[in-house]
């Protein structure tokens, strides 16, 4: 069990990294190494070169605007769990960072790493679906931008070009008071989920839903987001019906099987845990309202 | 690669407090680093992909697998392992409270259970018993002694907060 022999690299710049990354073949970006380092104990990962991130100092970051939250994409899952910043603006990313795996991969493991590698199931990976975040991919000789929702190409695919690099992530704000609502489904504790889904809700002066995204992992390559429910619960009092209606819609998406968990089980939990998001975030949005 | 040419590196890193320096192949875990380099075999290798956290390690205070970094990734930091615990002959805290409370059996997971929660009570020194429990989530103890474990670290956060209190 260990890393098959490669040439080490350790950029400390964006430049040099992309430059290297653009020029060597079989070469393989090393972020905080959570999934990247099991792989190649076990030699799935079999790399001639490694291009460590490490070193890199300004791809961490977390810049706080009145629209937007961006992120370095070597910012570590730690520094996201402790922020103030974070925790205020975008309380669900803070509950969702709760089932990332332990406190010692959070401690290592980065934000923009946990999205390049793609499990299905990541949590924040999903957080960047639910908010329409932007992805930054870096080359030599320029960036490009990248929508949340073309980010998955496939299964563990992501959709950066050869010799790009994800260089910053950004999350566009609800407004402050928003319910929001994160729920998943694993065997143990800490384990990569089955089924999870994330609501987030604002209410008008009624108490009625004014507007909903609700985003569920597990079923698919990536997460998706729940639009025909999202736009039946638009007007709506936050009523055991208006949230049963909703989680049907979840449970008709397409899910794959394996040999562990079958589609029509997953199915069965994307409608639980939707009417569980749902039914919290909207006693969350009247509370946070009342406040 | 089809030549065997090793890439090596010299490093140069705290560890326990004090100063090390080492040619490495750039491939060698930190975890193999500590036991075969340094002859520090107190940080155990269970499952060598960041499952069952026996490997666990404090690299500038915080805990992580080091199964899952290189040796060339710690240059610069400083490292605490299980014999980096005590203060001499004088145990921690929170290793008197395994000792006092049968918080141990065969050992095997013994130092990542007392890295990883030495970060913990630094940060939360008066934890619930859940907060415990999703503490060393990220750590496998293969005789099943959490309850121990546990009572242990309760036991710790008590001593910790009295110390305190009495400074």
């Amino acid at each position: 069990m260990k890393p098959p022999y490669f040439i080490y690299h350790d950029p400390t710049t964006l430049d040099e990294a992309t430059e290297l990354y653009g020029r060597l073949d079989n070469a393989v970006l090393l972020a905080g190494g959570q999934s990247l380092m099991p792989m190649m104990n076990f030699r799935v990962a079999n790399p001639d070169h490694v291009i460590d991130l490490n070193r890199i100092a300004p791809l961490s970051y977390i810049q706080c605007a009145s629209d937007a939250v961006r992120f370095g994409a070597m910012t570590r899952q730690r520094e996201l769990e402790f922020s103030a910043d974070v925790r205020r603006v975008l309380p669900i990313v803070h509950e969702a960072l709760m089932h990332v795996g332990h406190r010692q991969t959070r401690n290592r493991g980065t934000f923009g790493g946990s999205l390049c590698h793609l499990d299905p199931s990541a949590e924040l990976l999903n957080m960047t679906v639910l908010h329409e975040g932007t992805l930054t991919a870096a080359r030599s000789g320029g960036t490009r931008e990248i929508a949340a929702q073309d980010w998955v190409d496939g299964i563990m695919t992501n959709a950066l070009e050869p010799g790009e690099v994800l260089s910053a992530i950004a999350l566009p704000l609800w407004p402050q008071g928003h319910g929001f609502a994160f729920e998943e489904f694993a065997r143990r504790h800490g384990d990569f989920a089955i089924a999870a889904v994330s609501c987030l809700v604002t209410l008008d002066k009624a108490g009625a839903i004014a507007r909903a995204a609700v985003c569920v992992s597990g079923l698919g390559p990536g997460p998706v987001r729940v639009t025909a429910a999202e736009q039946a619960l638009i007007g709506e009092m936050p009523s055991h019906e208006t949230f049963r209606a909703a989680a049907a819609e979840s449970e008709k998406l397409e899910a794959m099987s394996d040999i562990y968990v079958s589609g029509d089980y997953r199915q069965h939990l994307a409608r639980i845990l939707t009417y569980r998001a749902l039914e919290r975030a909207t006693k969350r949005g009247a509370e946070r309202l009342a406040a | 690669m089809t030549d065997t040419t090793i890439d090596q590196r010299t490093i140069r890193l705290q560890v326990n407090g004090r100063p090390v320096e080492r040619t490495v192949p750039t491939r060698m875990t930190l975890g193999d680093f500590l036991r075969i380099e340094l002859e520090l075999t107190g940080t155990h290798f269970g499952c060598e992909h960041g499952v069952c956290g026996a490997c666990t390690v404090l690299v500038d205070g915080m805990s992580m697998r080091s199964c899952l970094m290189l040796a060339v990734q710690a240059a610069g930091k400083s490292i605490t392992t299980v014999e980096g615990l005590a203060n001499g002959n004088a145990l921690s805290p929170l290793q008197q409270a395994f000792w006092n409370n049968h918080g141990l059996q065969c050992g095997f997971c013994t130092p990542g259970m007392l890295t990883t929660l030495t970060e913990f009570l630094a940060h939360n020194d008066d934890p619930t018993e859940t907060e415990i429990r999703d503490a060393i989530s990220g750590n496998i103890c293969r005789c099943t002694g959490y309850q121990s474990i546990v009572a242990s670290t309760l036991e710790a956060a008590r001593v910790i907060r009295d110390q305190k209190g009495a400074a």
